[in-house]
C-alpha cells in the first residue's frame, strides 16, 4: 500500500502534477494522522509514569500488601486500600446489577414494541440523561433520592429480605447501596441507547425470520434479536461498567466515605475515586500523598484489567457460533 | 437427481421476442376446488395512502409450484407476504378482502398467527439463516413451536436436511456456524429451517436473486422435488426460472393488478393477455 501511494521518480514525470502534488499532500496528511494516533499511547505511558513516580514512596512502604490492607490512617502514616477497591468493585457490579435489566427492557421496548411516534422522543430523553453531570446527579441524589430510599425502599428490603446478612444492620442514609442506585441511574442511559442502537442494527431479515418459522414477537426478540447483538449489548454493558468504576462526584455525595467493609448494603463505604476526590486538597505529608496516588494507580490498573476482560469477553462471544452482531 | 428438470434455457445474445420454452409432456391438470390449498378473494393492500394491490383474486393448488412474476413494484413480493402476514411489521398498513389459506381465513379474527405462520413457511430474498449452528437453526422452528420431542429434534433434522439436499454437505459439521456456508448452502439451509416447522405451504420470495446460477440450478431442482409433498407460492424476477420450476403462473401487472394466472405453458406460449404478452416477450419490465 504504502509503496504504490510513492510513484517511482522515472513515474512522476509521467504523471499529472496535481497527482503528484497531492501525493506529497497525502504524506503530510498522513504524518499528521500518524502523530494524532501516537498520542494516545504515548498518554498512557506518561500518565502511568507520573502515577509510579508520584506513588513510589507508597509502593515502597507498603508494597503489594497495600490491597490487601484495611488501615487507612493518615496521622499514623498507615495506608492500605482493600476496602476502596471492595467498595469501588461491589458499587459498580450493583449499579451494573440494577442497571443492566432495565435498561436492556427500555432499549428492547423501544425498538421492537414501542408505538413509532414515541420511539424517537424517549430515544432522546434517555441521550439528554447521559449529559447531565455527575455533581447535578449527585444533588439529587442526596436530597431526592437518599431520603426515598431511607425512608421506603431501605426498610422494606430489610423486612423482606432482611435474613440475608446484606439487608440487615442500622439503615443511615449514605450507604454502598444509596450509591449503588445512583450510579444505576447514571449508566442507565449509556447502557440504553447503545443497546437501543445495537439492536437497531439487527437486519430485519432475522426478525423476519423468526417471525416467519412461528415465533412470537418476545419469541423472536429472546430467541433471534437479542442473541444475534448479544457481543454489542456485552459492550453496551462494559461500557456502563467502565463508566461505574470511574465515576467519582455523585458515588464521593452518597457513599458515606467510610474506610470499612461491612456485609450491609446500608452501612457506608467507600470508593478509590470517592478518597482521591476527597482528601486530595487536604493531603499534607508526603506518605498520604503517595498513598493516594497508589490508589489511582490501582484503579487505573483495575479499569485496564476489567476492560482487557471485557474485550476478551466479547471477542469469545462474537466468534462463538459465528455471531453476526458488529463489536463496537 | 431430477432427470425430469429441464435443462435451463439457454441465453441468446441476439433478441429473441420470446421466452424459449419447452413444453411439458402435458398441461397440469384442471383444478378441482378440493385441491386448492390457497384462495383469495378480492384482496387490496395499502402502505398508508398507496394501494400496492388491487382486488387481487386468485387460487393456488396444493402441491404444485405457482410462480408469480412482473415487472419490479408491481405488489408480487406484497402479495406473498400477505399470505403469511409478514406485512404486519410494516406500519400503516390496511388490507381488504380475504386470504384463505388451508380453509381459515388469515385476515380473519380467529387466526392463530403463530400456528399459521408454522404451516406456511418463508424463504427470503437474501438467505438469512441464524447466527447459530447449523443444527439449531434447523431446529429452531420445531423447539419453538414444540413440534416434537426434544429426543426426536435429531432426526427431524437430519430428515430435513436431506430433504433439502444439504445433508450431504454438512453432516459432518452441524455444530458449525451457519453463517460460515456458502450463499447456495445457506439458503438451502433457509428452506430445510423452513420445512423444519413441516408446514404446509412454502411461500419463496425470489429465493435465487442472490445466488449464483449453479446455486439458483440446485434450489430449483429442490423446488421441484419438494413440490410432491408442498404447495409451493414463488415470486421471481426471473422468467426462465417461472417456466423452468412452476405449474401455474400469475403476472401482476403495475399498479398491484393480477393480469393473468394460467397453467405455466399456457401463459409462456399463449398469454390471453395483451399485457402478459408485453412482460413476457421482453417489451417492457
Amino acid at each position: 500500500m504504502a509503496t504504490s501511494a510513492v510513484p517511482a521518480v522515472h513515474d512522476r514525470a509521467a504523471r499529472p502534477r496535481s497527482l503528484s502534488g497531492s501525493s506529497r499532500h497525502d504524506q503530510l496528511f498522513r504524518a499528521i494522522l500518524t502523530a494524532c494516533a501516537l498520542a494516545i499511547p504515548v498518554l498512557i505511558v506518561m500518565l502511568l509514569i507520573v502515577l509510579v513516580r508520584g506513588a513510589d514512596p507508597a509502593i515502597r512502604k507498603f508494597g503489594l500488601h497495600f490491597i490487601v490492607d484495611s488501615t487507612w490512617d493518615p496521622i499514623a502514616g498507615k495506608f492500605g486500600a482493600f476496602p476502596l477497591i471492595v467498595g469501588t468493585l461491589l458499587t459498580s457490579l450493583l449499579a451494573l446489577v440494577i442497571a443492566v435489566p432495565l435498561s436492556l427492557g427500555v432499549a428492547i421496548y423501544l425498538t421492537e414494541f414501542a408505538p413509532e411516534m414515541v420511539r424517537k422522543p424517549i430515544a432522546m430523553t434517555i441521550e439528554l440523561l447521559a449529559a447531565i453531570p455527575s455533581v447535578v446527579y449527585g444533588l439529587w441524589g442526596v436530597f431526592v433520592l437518599m431520603p426515598i430510599l431511607r425512608t421506603a425502599v431501605f426498610p422494606l428490603l430489610r423486612s423482606v429480605l432482611g435474613f440475608l446478612p446484606f439487608f440487615q444492620g442500622v439503615i443511615y442514609g449514605p450507604s454502598v447501596l444509596a450509591a449503588s442506585v445512583i450510579l444505576a441511574i447514571m449508566i442507565m442511559p449509556f447502557i440504553m441507547s447503545v443497546s437501543r442502537e445495537v439492536l437497531l442494527a439487527v437486519p430485519n431479515s432475522q426478525r423476519e425470520a423468526a417471525l416467519a418459522l412461528g415465533a412470537t414477537r418476545w419469541e423472536a426478540v429472546r430467541t433471534a434479536i437479542v442473541p444475534y447483538a448479544r457481543s454489542g449489548i456485552l459492550g453496551a454493558i462494559i461500557l456502563g461498567l467502565g463508566r461505574a468504576l470511574g465515576e467519582t462526584m455523585a458515588v464521593t455525595m452518597l457513599i458515606g466515605n467510610r474506610h470499612e467493609i461491612v456485609a450491609s448494603l446500608f452501612a457506608p463505604g467507600y470508593t478509590m475515586a470517592a478518597v482521591i476526590a476527597n482528601e486530595f486538597a487536604e493531603a499534607q505529608d508526603r506518605m498520604h500523598f503517595a498513598a493516594m496516588t497508589y490508589v489511582a494507580l490501582v484503579l487505573f490498573l483495575v479499569t485496564v484489567i476489567i476492560n482487557a476482560a471485557a474485550r476478551l469477553l466479547i471477542w469469545r462471544v462474537s466468534r462463538g457460533a459465528g455471531s453476526g452482531g458488529k463489536e463496537l | 437427481m431430477t432427470a425430469t428438470l429441464e435443462p435451463p434455457v439457454a441465453a441468446t445474445p441476439i433478441m429473441v421476442p420470446r421466452v424459449t420454452f419447452e413444453p411439458r409432456d402435458a398441461e397440469p391438470e384442471p383444478i378441482a376446488t378440493g385441491e386448492l390449498a390457497i384462495e383469495v378473494r378480492d384482496f387490496s393492500f395499502w402502505y398508508g395512502q398507496v394501494q400496492a394491490l388491487q382486488h387481487v383474486s386468485l387460487t393456488v393448488p396444493r402441491r404444485a409450484v405457482t410462480a408469480l412474476i412482473g415487472p419490479s413494484g408491481c405488489g408480487k413480493s406484497t402479495f406473498l407476504r400477505s399470505i403469511n402476514r409478514m406485512n404486519d411489521l410494516i406500519s400503516g398498513t390496511r388490507v381488504e378482502g380475504e386470504i384463505v389459506v388451508e380453509g381459515a381465513s388469515v385476515y380473519g379474527s380467529e387466526i392463530d398467527l403463530v400456528a399459521h405462520r408454522q404451516r406456511v413457511g418463508m424463504v427470503f430474498q437474501r438467505p438469512n439463516p441464524f447466527p447459530k449452528s447449523i443444527y439449531d437453526n434447523v431446529a429452531y422452528g420445531p423447539a419453538l413451536n414444540a413440534l416434537c420431542s426434544r429426543r426426536d429434534l435429531p432426526d427431524l433434522v437430519e430428515q430435513c436436511l436431506r430433504r433439502a439436499a444439504l445433508w450431504d454437505e454438512v453432516r459432518d459439521r452441524l455444530d458449525a456456524p451457519a453463517t460460515g456456508l456458502s450463499g447456495g448452502q445457506q439458503q438451502r439451509l433457509c428452506i430445510a429451517r423452513a420445512l423444519g416447522n413441516q408446514p404446509t405451504v412454502l411461500l419463496m420470495d425470489e429465493p435465487c436473486s442472490a445466488l449464483d446460477p449453479i446455486a439458483t440450478q440446485r434450489v430449483e431442482e429442490l423446488i421441484f422435488e419438494l413440490k410432491r409433498d408442498y404447495t409451493i407460492v414463488i415470486v421471481t424476477h426471473n422468467m426462465q426460472q417461472a417456466a423452468r420450476v412452476s405449474d401455474f403462473t400469475g403476472f401482476f401487472d403495475r399498479g398491484g393488478l393480477l393480469v393473468e394466472l394460467g397453467g405455466t405453458n399456457q401463459i409462456f406460449t399463449n398469454p390471453k393477455h395483451e399485457r402478459t404478452e408485453a412482460y413476457i416477450t421482453g417489451r417492457f419490465g
